[in-house]
C-alpha cells in the first residue's frame, strides 16, 4: 500500500529528517541527509516509472479531498523534474562529507545538513503540489533555507551575497502570492486544475491579467531570467561549493518548471500566448540573457563566478524554448532543464574539488592544475565541451532541439544566435583550459588530486553528461511525451 | 568477417594501437612495434574493403542513434575509402619516418606523440566512412582536438601561439558556421544523409543553395579556402612528421574530402550545375589558388613554403567541386590522391635536410644536394609530380580538372591553372636547383662572411639523413612515379560516384 502515499512519502521523509538533523552530530546528520536525499530519489524513479505506464497520478493529502484539501498531482513533467532534482540532491550529498568538512565551521554542519534536506523538502513539495497556495509555501522553504545555506559560505562575501538574494527572492514570492491571491479572489480556487477549469471564464478581466503578471515577473525573479538575474552570480560565487551546485543544478530548473506549470497548465497556452502576447516580452529578453551573460561570463576572473553568468545565459535558452511554444520548443527547455543540471552540477562539483585543495577558484589560481589534478580537470573539460554543446554530449542534444524549435517557426536569425553563443562558450571554457594546461604551477608546492569521495560523484555526472547525450530515450522522449501533455489542455 | 564490421575495425584499430602505444611507452622499441603493427593492420583492413566497393558494394554499420534521424554511421563509398587507403598507407611510411626523425631529434614526450598520432589516424578513418553530416562533424571536431597536442608538441611561446590560431580557426569556422550549415540542411531537406544525387535536390531554391554551399565551404576550415587558411602556415610548429602526414595528408585532406563528399552526396554534381550555386566560392578558390602560390614565392623557410603551396594545391580541389562537372570531381579526388604522395614526399625532405644538416631556410641550402643526393632527387621528384608534368602522378589531377573546366564552359578557370603550373615551377625547384648546381657555402667567393668558415666545416661533414627517414621519402617519391602508370586503379573506383551525372558520355570512350 505504500506505493500509493509515494507522492507525499517523497516530500515529507525529508522534511521530517530536517529537524533531527539538528540533533544530531555531525556525521549522523550527514548520513540522515544522505538517506533523506536516496529515499526521495528512490520515490522519484518508481513515481516516473508509475507515470508513464499509468497517466498522471492524482493524490489528496490526509484524505481531504480537492478542492477542500492539498491535492498533489504527479504528470509526466513533474515526475521528470523529481527524478531530476532527486539525482542531483543524491550526488551532492554524497560528494557534500568531506566538501562540507573543509568548507564549513566545525560545529555547524548539523545546521548545514538540516538547511540542505529543507531546502531539498522545498524545491519536492513546489514539484509534486497541485495547489497554487501550498506551491507558494514551499517555495518559501526552500528559498528561506538557501538563504541560510548561502550565508554559510566561508567568505564573507557571503553574508551580502544571501543578503541580496533575500529581498529579490522575497519580492518575487510575495508577487507570486500576490498572483495567487488575485487568482483566488476571481475563481475563489486554489487547485490548480480548478484554476486551469475556471481562468477561461474570467480571463478577460483586468485582475486576471494583473495576476498574470505578477506570477510572471515573479516567477521570473526566482529563476534569474535577464534583467532580473542580479542576486544569482554573487550567490553562487560565495556560496559554498555543495551549494552551489545544489541550487545551479536544481533550484533555478524547479523555478522554470513553476513558469511552465502556470503558463501552460494554469493560464494555458492559447492565453499566455495569444491574449497576453508573452513571447514579446520573453523572446527578446531570453536572447539579451543568451549574448549577453556569455559575454559578461568571459571578463570573470572567479571561475565560479563565470559559470554563474554562463548559467544566467543558459537559462535564456530554457525561457525561449518556452516562448517558441511549439512542441520542439518545450521538449527542448524540458531536455535542457535535465541537461544542464547534469553538465552544471559536474562542472560547479569538479571547482568544488579545486576549492578543497587549494582554497581558492580564482582563474590564475588553476595555473598547472592540469597536471596536478588532472582527474579533476579531465572533468572540467568534459563538462566545459558539454556545455559548448559539442556532438556526443547531453549539450548537443539540447541545442539541435532547441535550434529545431527556432527553424519551426522560421526564426533563422535566433538558430544563428545560439550558435553564436556556443562559440561565446568555447571561449570562456578554454580560458580555464589554457591556464590548466598550458601555465606552469605557480611555486614549488605540488597539490594532489582530490579525495575519491568528492571525485567518484563528480565523474558520475560527467559520466551522465556522456551517457544521455548518446542515449537520450529517458530524457528526449520523456520531455516529449510532457511537452505534449502541457500544451495538451490542463493536467 | 563481415564488412560492414572491417569499417568499424578501421576505427578501432589505431585507437587499439594508441592504447597499447600508452601501456608500452617505457619501452620505446617495443611502443613503435606497436605503432607500425597498428598502422600495418590498419592499411591492410582498409585494403580488404577495396573488392567489394569496387564490385558496386556499399558496407554500412550504424553504430548509435542519438535522436530519431540522428545517427552515427558508416557507410563506405568509393570517395571515403580511397581517403582511407591513402591515409592508413602512408601513416606506416610516416610511422617509420618518425622513428627516425623522433630519435634522430632527440625529441621529448614521444609516447605522447605516437599516442596522439594513433588517435588522430582513428579520426580520420571516421571522416573518410562517415555515413552522414553528424558523423562527418563528430569525427572531424575529434580530428581537430588530437591534433593541438602534436602541434604544440614543442611547448614553447611560439609552438603555444601556433596552436591557438589552429584551435581557434578549426574550432570557430566549425562550430560557427559548418554546424549552422548542417542545421540548415536538416531545416531544409530533412535528412543529413549522404545520398547518390544529394538530398538537396527540389528542396532548395538557388539562393539557399548558394548560400548553403558558401556555408559549407567556409565551414569546412580544414579545406584552408581563404581566408580561413591562416591554421595551416601556423600549425608548421609541428615535427615534420606531423606536418608531413597530418598536414599534407590527414588533416588538410580531411578537409577538402568533405568538400568533394558534400558536393556530390549533399549538393548532386547535376543540382549544383543547375542552380549554379558554386559559381561563387570556384572564383574564391581561383584566387586562393593563385594568391597562396605567391605568397608561397616569398618565403624562405621551406615549411612554411610548403604550407603555402598546399594551401594552394587544396585549392585544386576545391575548384574541381566547384566546377560541378563529373571531370571536375574526377580531377578533385584524384588530386586528393596524387598530391598526397606527392607533397608527404617534400615534407619528409624538408624533415630529413633539417636532421642531417639542421637547416630550415632555402637560401641556406646551397650545395647540400651533392651530400644529399637522394632526398634532393626525390624531392626534385615530387616537385614535378606537383607541377603535373608527365609520368608523374600530378599530371592526371591537373588534366583532368582542366578537362573539367573545358566541360564547365569556364575557359578563364584553364588559364588561372596553367598560370598556377607556372608558379608551382617558381617555387618548387629553386630548391633542388640551388642543391645540385650552386656551389657550397665554402666555394661561394671572396665576400665570405665571418664564421662562414665553421658553416663550411659543417657542409662538409653533412650525411644523408637515418635511413628511416631517408627510405620512406625514396619509397614516396618512387609511388608519384607509380601513380602515374596505376592512375586508372584510383579512375575505376570513382567511376560510379560521377556515373549519375549528365556527362556520363565523356566517361566511355
Amino acid at each position: 500500500m505504500i506505493e500509493a502515499h509515494l507522492p507525499v512519502l517523497q516530500v515529507v521523509v525529508p522534511l521530517i529528517l530536517a529537524p533531527a538533523c539538528v540533533l544530531c552530530k555531525d556525521v549522523p546528520a550527514w548520513l540522515m541527509a544522505l538517506l533523506g536525499s536516496a529515499w526521495s530519489l528512490l520515490c522519484a524513479a518508481l513515481l516516473l516509472a508509475a507515470v508513464l505506464h499509468h497517466g498522471p497520478l492524482d493524490y489528496a493529502i490526509g484524505g481531504w479531498p480537492p478542492p477542500w484539501g492539498i491535492a498533489y498531482r504527479i504528470d509526466t513533467v513533474n515526475a521528470f523534474v523529481l527524478l531530476l532534482v532527486s539525482v542531483i540532491a543524491t550526488a551532492v550529498v554524497i560528494y557534500a562529507r568531506r566538501s562540507v568538512a573543509s568548507e564549513i565551521a566545525a560545529g555547524q554542519h548539523s545546521l548545514f545538513y538540516s538547511a540542505y534536506l529543507l531546502c531539498l523538502t522545498g524545491l519536492l513539495g513546489i514539484t509534486a503540489t497541485g495547489d497554487a497556495f501550498n506551491l507558494f509555501v514551499f517555495l518559501e522553504i526552500s528559498s528561506l533555507s538557501s538563504y541560510a545555506l548561502i550565508a554559510m559560505g566561508s567568505d564573507r562575501r557571503a553574508l551580502t551575497a544571501s543578503f541580496q538574494y533575500l529581498i529579490m527572492g522575497t519580492i518575487g514570492a510575495t508577487f507570486i502570492l500576490i498572483g495567487v491571491g488575485l487568482s483566488y479572489m476571481m475563481t475563489g480556487t486554489l487547485n490548480m486544475a480548478d484554476l486551469a477549469a475556471r481562468i477561461p471564464t474570467v480571463s478577460d478581466t483586468t485582475t486576471m491579467r494583473a495576476a498574470f503578471a505578477f506570477l510572471t515577473v515573479g516567477i521570473s525573479l526566482k529563476i534569474a531570467l535577464l534583467p532580473l538575474h542580479l542576486w544569482l552570480p554573487n550567490a553562487y560565487a560565495y556560496a559554498p561549493s555543495v551549494v552551489t551546485a545544489l541550487l545551479a543544478a536544481t533550484a533555478t530548473k524547479v523555478a522554470v518548471y513553476v513558469l511552465l506549470r502556470f503558463l501552460f497548465t494554469v493560464f494555458g497556452a492559447s492565453f499566455s500566448f495569444a491574449t497576453m502576447n508573452l513571447d514579446i516580452v520573453l523572446v527578446p529578453l531570453s536572447l539579451a540573457a543568451i549574448a549577453a551573460a556569455s559575454l559578461v561570463a568571459i571578463f570573470q576572473s572567479n571561475v565560479k563566478r563565470m559559470l554563474a553568468y554562463s548559467s544566467v545565459a543558459q537559462i535564456g535558452y530554457m525561457t525561449l524554448g518556452i516562448s517558441l511554444s511549439n512542441v520542439t520548443g518545450l521538449t527542448a527547455t524540458i531536455v535542457h532543464l535535465f541537461n544542464h543540471a547534469l553538465m552544471k552540477g559536474a562542472l560547479f562539483l569538479a571547482l568544488g574539488c579545486v576549492m578543497y585543495r587549494i582554497g581558492s577558484v580564482h582563474i590564475t589560481q588553476f595555473a598547472g592544475l592540469g597536471r596536478e589534478m588532472p582527474w579533476t580537470m579531465a572533468a572540467f573539460v568534459a563538462g566545459g565541451l558539454s556545455l559548448i554543446g559539442v556532438p556526443l554530449t547531453v549539450g548537443f542534444i539540447s541545442k539541435w532541439l532547441l535550434i529545431l524549435a527556432a527553424l519551426e517557426n522560421g526564426w533563422w536569425p535566433v538558430a544563428v544566435l545560439i550558435v553564436a553563443a556556443s562559440l561565446l562558450a568555447v571561449v570562456y571554457v578554454w580560458r580555464v583550459v589554457e591556464q590548466a594546461y598550458f601555465k606552469p604551477p605557480p611555486g614549488e608546492a605540488t597539490r594532489g588530486e582530490a579525495p575519491l569521495s568528492l571525485l567518484l560523484p563528480t565523474w558520475a555526472l560527467v559520466a551522465a553528461n556522456v551517457y544521455f547525450g548518446l542515449d537520450t530515450s529517458l530524457t528526449a522522449d520523456v520531455a516529449g511525451i510532457a511537452a505534449r501533455e502541457l500544451l495538451g489542455g490542463g493536467p | 568477417m563481415s564488412t560492414p564490421l572491417l569499417a568499424g575495425l578501421g576505427i578501432l584499430i589505431p585507437l587499439l594501437g594508441a592504447l597499447g602505444v600508452a601501456l608500452t611507452g617505457r619501452r620505446p622499441d617495443l611502443r613503435e612495434a606497436v605503432s607500425l603493427a597498428a598502422a600495418t593492420a590498419m592499411a591492410f583492413t582498409v585494403a580488404a574493403l577495396f573488392p567489394e566497393v569496387l564490385a558496386g558494394g556499399r558496407p554500412q554499420l550504424q553504430l548509435l542513434e542519438l535522436l530519431p534521424g540522428l545517427s552515427l554511421t558508416l557507410i563506405v563509398e568509393p570517395l571515403g575509402l580511397l581517403f582511407a587507403m591513402i591515409a592508413s598507407a602512408l601513416w606506416i611510411l610516416t610511422t617509420v619516418y618518425s622513428i627516425g626523425y623522433m630519435r634522430g631529434n632527440n625529441e621529448a614526450h614521444q609516447t605522447r606523440f605516437y599516442v596522439c598520432f594513433a588517435v588522430a589516424l582513428a579520426a580520420t578513418c571516421g571522416i573518410a566512412f562517415a555515413g552522414n553530416l553528424l558523423t562527418l562533424f563528430v569525427f572531424y571536431e575529434a580530428l581537430t582536438l588530437t591534433t593541438y597536442p602534436l602541434v604544440t608538441h614543442k611547448g614553447d611561446a611560439d609552438a603555444r601561439a601556433g596552436g591557438r590560431l589552429y584551435l581557434g580557426i578549426l574550432l570557430g569556422t566549425s562550430i560557427g558556421i559548418l554546424l549552422v550549415a548542417i542545421i540548415a540542411t536538416w531545416a531544409v531537406a530533412g535528412s543529413i544523409e549522404f545520398r547518390d544525387g544529394g538530398i538537396l535536390a527540389g528542396r532548395a531554391d538557388p539562393f539557399v543553395a548558394s548560400l548553403l554551399f558558401a556555408l559549407y565551404m567556409f565551414g569546412i576550415g580544414k579545406a584552408a579556402l581563404m581566408p580561413f587558411h591562416r591554421w595551416l602556415p601556423a600549425a608548421m610548429v609541428a615535427p615534420t612528421p606531423v606536418s608531413a602526414l597530418l598536414h599534407a595528408v590527414a588533416v588538410v585532406k580531411a578537409g577538402v574530402f568533405a568538400v568533394l563528399k558534400i558536393t556530390i552526396y549533399v549538393f548532386g554534381i547535376d543540382f549544383l550545375d543547375a542552380t549554379g550555386a558554386s559559381d561563387f566560392i570556384m572564383w574564391v578558390a581561383a584566387f586562393t589558388l593563385l594568391a597562396a602560390s605567391v605568397v608561397a614565392l616569398r618565403k624562405d623557410n621551406l615549411k612554411a613554403r610548403l604550407a603555402y603551396s598546399t594551401v594552394s594545391q587544396l585549392a585544386y580541389v576545391v575548384l574541381g567541386a566547384t566546377l560541378a562537372t563529373a571531370m571536375g570531381v574526377m580531377g578533385g579526388s584524384l588530386q586528393i590522391a596524387m598530391h598526397a604522395v606527392g607533397k608527404i614526399t617534400l615534407f619528409f625532405c624538408a624533415g630529413a635536410i633539417y636532421t642531417a644538416a639542421r637547416k630550415t631556410e632555402i637560401s641556406t641550402m646551397d650545395g647540400l644536394g651533392r651530400v644529399m643526393p637522394f632526398t634532393f632527387t626525390a624531392f626534385l621528384i615530387a616537385s614535378l609530380s606537383i607541377i603535373g608534368l608527365p609520368p608523374l602522378g600530378g599530371a592526371w589531377s591537373k588534366w583532368y580538372l582542366m578537362v573539367g573546366a573545358a566541360d564547365a564552359g569556364e575557359t578563364l578557370m584553364i588559364g588561372v591553372l596553367m598560370l598556377s603550373s607556372l608558379l608551382n615551377v617558381a617555387y618548387l625547384l629553386p630548391l633542388p636547383a640551388r642543391g645540385f648546381f650552386r656551389p657550397p657555402p665554402e666555394a661561394a667567393g671572396e665576400s665570405m662572411p665571418p664564421g662562414a668558415e665553421t658553416s663550411a666545416i659543417r657542409t662538409a661533414r653533412i650525411r644523408e639523413a637515418p635511413l628511416a627517414c631517408v627510405g620512406p621519402l625514396c619509397i614516396t617519391a618512387l609511388g608519384c612515379l607509380l601513380m602515374f602508370f596505376y592512375g586508372d586503379a584510383v579512375f575505376t573506383l570513382m567511376a560510379p560516384v560521377i556515373e549519375a551525372s549528365t556527362f556520363t558520355a565523356r566517361l566511355t570512350p
